[in-house]
C-alpha cells in the first residue's frame, strides 16, 4: 500500500486560451492535512476537481490513492469524500434521511446518525433540509462526504456561511478525521483557517504553484528578515535584519536598559501570502518575488 | 502520524447496483411526495379535465360513446406523458442546474442507479395515474373500462411502451434546459402542443392531415391511439386514421421511440450544468 494519498506531476488544465492549471506538482503523504491556499480563478478548484476524478486533465500525470483519477472506478470512488462548492440537495427530506441514503452508496459506511452528530446537527436531524441556515446545509455536505468513511477528503471552501464558533468547531472535527488517519486536501480564502488546520500549505496563483511549506516556514516565513522598531530622540526607527536577536542585544547595551517602544515584527501568514500571490504591495520587505528573505544582512530604514 | 491501511478488499466492495437503485427508487417517491406542488402539477390536472369535459360535453358524441368513454383513453395518455415527461424533464433538468447530478457523481453510487430510481418513481406515479383516472372516471362517470382480458393486456403494453418512450424522451429534452427557470418552456410547452394535436382534446378525425403527420412522428398519438383499442368497443374505430387502431403500428411506433429515446439519452445525458464544463 502505497504511503502516498496524491502524486501529481504537471498538471495542466487549459479553458479555451485561459491555462487554468499551468504545470502544477503536488505529493501528499497519507495523513496530511494540505491546505491549497489561493485567490479567486487561481486554478486552485480545477486541480482538486481533476485530482477528485471530476474534469479530465490536459495534461501531466496523476495518482490518487495508487489510481488515475481520470480511469478509476466506483471502489475507488468509495475510498474518497468530496465536499465541492454549490451543490443542492434532495430539498424535502430530513437530514438524518438524507445522511442515511448517502451512506448506502458505500461499502462501509460510519454510523449515519453519529456523522450527524459529528459535524453539529444532531439538534436538526429530524428537520427538513429546506429549513437549515446557508452553514448548516454546508456541515450536512460535510456529514456527506465523510459517510463513506474516506481515506482522502477533498474539501473545497468548506466552511463559507460558518460563523466563527461553527468554524471552530469544524477544524476541530477535521482535526479529529486527521488524527483517525484520513488524508485531507482542503482548499480556502481564510489565512487562519490555514494556519489553524494545515500540515502544509501550498499557495497557488494563475495556475501554479508559488510555494508549499508548513504555515510557519511558507515563503521563507520563520527566516524572513524581522522588523525590530523603537523610538530615539523622538524619533520611530526601524530596522530590518535576519538577527532580531543580535540587534535587540545591541540596543540593549546602547540604552543600558529598557529600549524605547521596542517592537519586533515578523511577516504574518497573510503579508506572505499576499506577497505569493503577487496582490501584495509591501507584504514581506524586500522580497517581491519571496525570495529576498533569504538574503542576508541588515539594513536601516529610518 | 498514525496511518490507517485500509486498501481495496473483497469486503470493501461498493453495494451493488439494484440495491442502489432501489434505495433511490425510495428516495425519490419520497421526495415526489413531499413537493406538493409536483403531485397538484402531475395527478390534478389529466383528472380535472377528465372531469369537465366529461360533465359538460356528455351527449354531443352521439348514442354509443359517452363523454367520458370518449375522452379517458386520450387523457390516460396524456396523464402517463404526463409522470413521465414532464416529471423527469422538469425535475432532472432542476438537479442538473443545482448541482445535485455532479453531487452523485462524486459518490460511489452506479449512474444505472439512478435510472432504476426515476424507473421506480415514474412506474409508482404512472400506476397511481391509471388508477386515479380509471377510477374518477367509473366512479364519477360510469365510464366503460377495459372488458376483457385481452383489452387489459394492450392497456398493459401501451402502458410500458408508452411510459418508457416518454421517459427516455423527458430525459433527453432535460438536457436541452439550460437553466431551470427556462424548463417550462422546453419541457411543458411542447407537451401541450402534443396534447392538442395528438388527439387527446381534439379527435383525431378532425384534425388536419399534415397536423397528424406531425404528431405521429411523437409518442402521444400512438398512446392515445393504442389505449382507445384497449378501451373503446370494436366498431368505434372508424374515426381513426385509415379506420382501424392498428395496434402492430402503435407497437412499432413507440417500440422505434424507446430505441431513439436510449439512443438520445446516451448521447446527450450530462451529470453536469453547462457552466460546469
Amino acid at each position: 500500500m502505497s504511503e502516498t494519498a496524491i502524486e501529481a506531476v504537471g498538471l495542466r488544465k487549459r479553458y479555451g486560451d485561459d491555462e487554468a492549471v499551468a504545470g502544477v506538482d503536488l505529493a501528499v503523504p497519507r495523513g496530511e492535512v494540505l491546505c491549497l491556499l489561493g485567490p479567486n480563478g487561481a486554478g486552485k478548484s480545477t486541480t482538486v476537481e481533476i485530482l477528485g476524478g471530476f474534469r479530465l486533465r490536459d495534461g501531466g500525470t496523476a495518482r490518487v490513492l495508487g489510481e488515475d483519477p481520470g480511469t478509476a472506478g466506483r471502489r475507488w470512488r468509495s475510498r474518497l469524500g468530496v465536499v465541492w462548492q454549490g451543490e443542492a440537495l434532495v430539498p424535502r427530506l430530513t437530514v438524518r434521511a438524507v445522511v442515511r441514503h448517502f451512506a448506502g452508496y458505500y461499502p462501509q459506511p460510519r454510523d449515519p446518525d453519529a456523522v450527524v452528530e459529528m459535524v453539529g446537527l444532531g439538534e436538526r436531524a429530524r428537520a427538513r433540509v429546506t429549513s437549515l441556515s446557508g452553514g448548516q446545509r454546508r456541515r450536512l455536505d460535510v456529514a456527506l462526504g465523510i459517510v463513506g468513511r474516506p481515506e482522502l477528503l477533498f474539501l473545497d471552501e468548506p466552511t463559507t456561511g460558518f460563523d466563527p464558533r461553527a468554524r471552530r468547531d469544524f477544524w476541530s472535527l477535521v482535526g479529529g478525521l486527521a488524527r483517525g488517519g484520513t488524508t485531507v486536501v482542503l482548499t480556502t480564502h481564510h489565512l487562519e483557517e490555514a494556519e489553524a488546520l494545515a500540515d502544509r500549505v501550498c499557495v497557488i496563483a494563475r495556475g501554479r504553484v508559488r510555494a508549499l511549506g508548513s504555515p510557519s516556514t511558507l515563503g521563507g516565513r520563520a527566516s524572513a528578515r524581522a522588523t525590530v522598531g523603537w523610538t530615539a530622540d523622538g524619533r520611530r526607527r526601524e530596522v530590518r535584519t535576519d538577527e532580531p536577536t543580535r540587534l535587540v542585544g545591541e540596543l540593549t547595551t546602547l540604552f543600558s536598559g529598557e529600549i524605547p517602544e521596542l517592537s519586533v515584527h515578523r511577516p504574518t501568514l497573510e503579508e506572505v501570502y499576499l506577497d505569493l500571490i503577487g496582490d501584495g504591495h509591501g507584504g514581506v520587505p524586500d522580497s517581491p518575488d519571496g525570495r529576498g528573505a533569504r538574503r542576508a544582512g541588515t539594513e536601516a530604514t529610518a | 502520524m498514525s496511518v490507517r491501511v485500509e486498501g481495496p478488499s473483497p469486503a470493501g466492495r461498493p453495494p451493488g447496483t439494484l440495491r442502489v437503485g432501489l434505495s433511490r427508487g425510495w428516495l425519490e417517491i419520497r421526495e415526489f411526495a413531499h413537493a406538493w406542488e409536483s403531485v397538484v402539477l402531475t395527478f390534478s390536472l389529466p383528472a380535472l379535465v377528465l372531469t369537465l369535459l366529461s360533465s359538460m360535453l356528455d351527449g354531443v358524441f352521439g348514442a354509443g360513446v359517452s363523454a367520458v368513454d370518449h375522452y379517458l383513453p386520450g387523457l390516460v395518455a396524456m396523464g402517463l406523458m404526463s409522470v413521465s415527461f414532464q416529471n423527469l424533464g422538469l425535475s432532472i433538468a432542476q438537479e442538473r442546474d443545482t448541482g445535485g447530478l455532479r453531487r452523485l457523481r462524486g459518490t460511489p453510487m452506479p449512474p444505472a442507479a439512478y435510472f432504476l430510481g426515476k424507473t421506480v418513481l415514474v412506474l409508482f406515479l404512472a400506476l397511481g395515474q391509471v388508477v386515479l383516472l380509471l377510477g374518477v372516471a367509473r366512479l364519477a362517470f360510469g365510464a366503460r373500462l377495459p372488458a376483457d382480458p385481452a383489452a387489459w393486456a394492450a392497456l398493459a403494453w401501451v402502458f410500458v411502451l408508452g411510459t418508457v418512450s416518454c421517459s427516455l424522451l423527458g430525459i433527453a429534452v432535460s438536457s436541452l434546459v439550460r437553466d431551470s427557470r427556462s424548463a417550462s418552456g422546453v419541457v411543458v410547452v411542447p407537451f401541450l402542443v402534443l396534447q392538442f394535436t395528438s388527439g387527446v382534446f381534439v379527435p383525431v378525425a378532425v384534425l388536419p392531415e399534415w397536423v397528424l403527420g406531425a404528431a405521429s412522428l411523437f409518442p402521444l398519438l400512438w398512446m392515445a391511439q393504442g389505449l382507445r383499442a384497449a378501451f373503446l368497443p370494436a366498431g368505434t374505430a372508424a374515426s381513426d386514421p385509415g379506420g382501424a387502431w392498428d395496434p402492430p403500428s402503435v407497437a412499432l411506433a413507440l417500440g422505434v421511440w424507446c430505441v431513439v429515446g436510449l439512443a438520445l439519452v446516451l448521447l446527450t445525458f450530462r451529470w453536469k450544468a453547462r457552466e460546469d464544463g
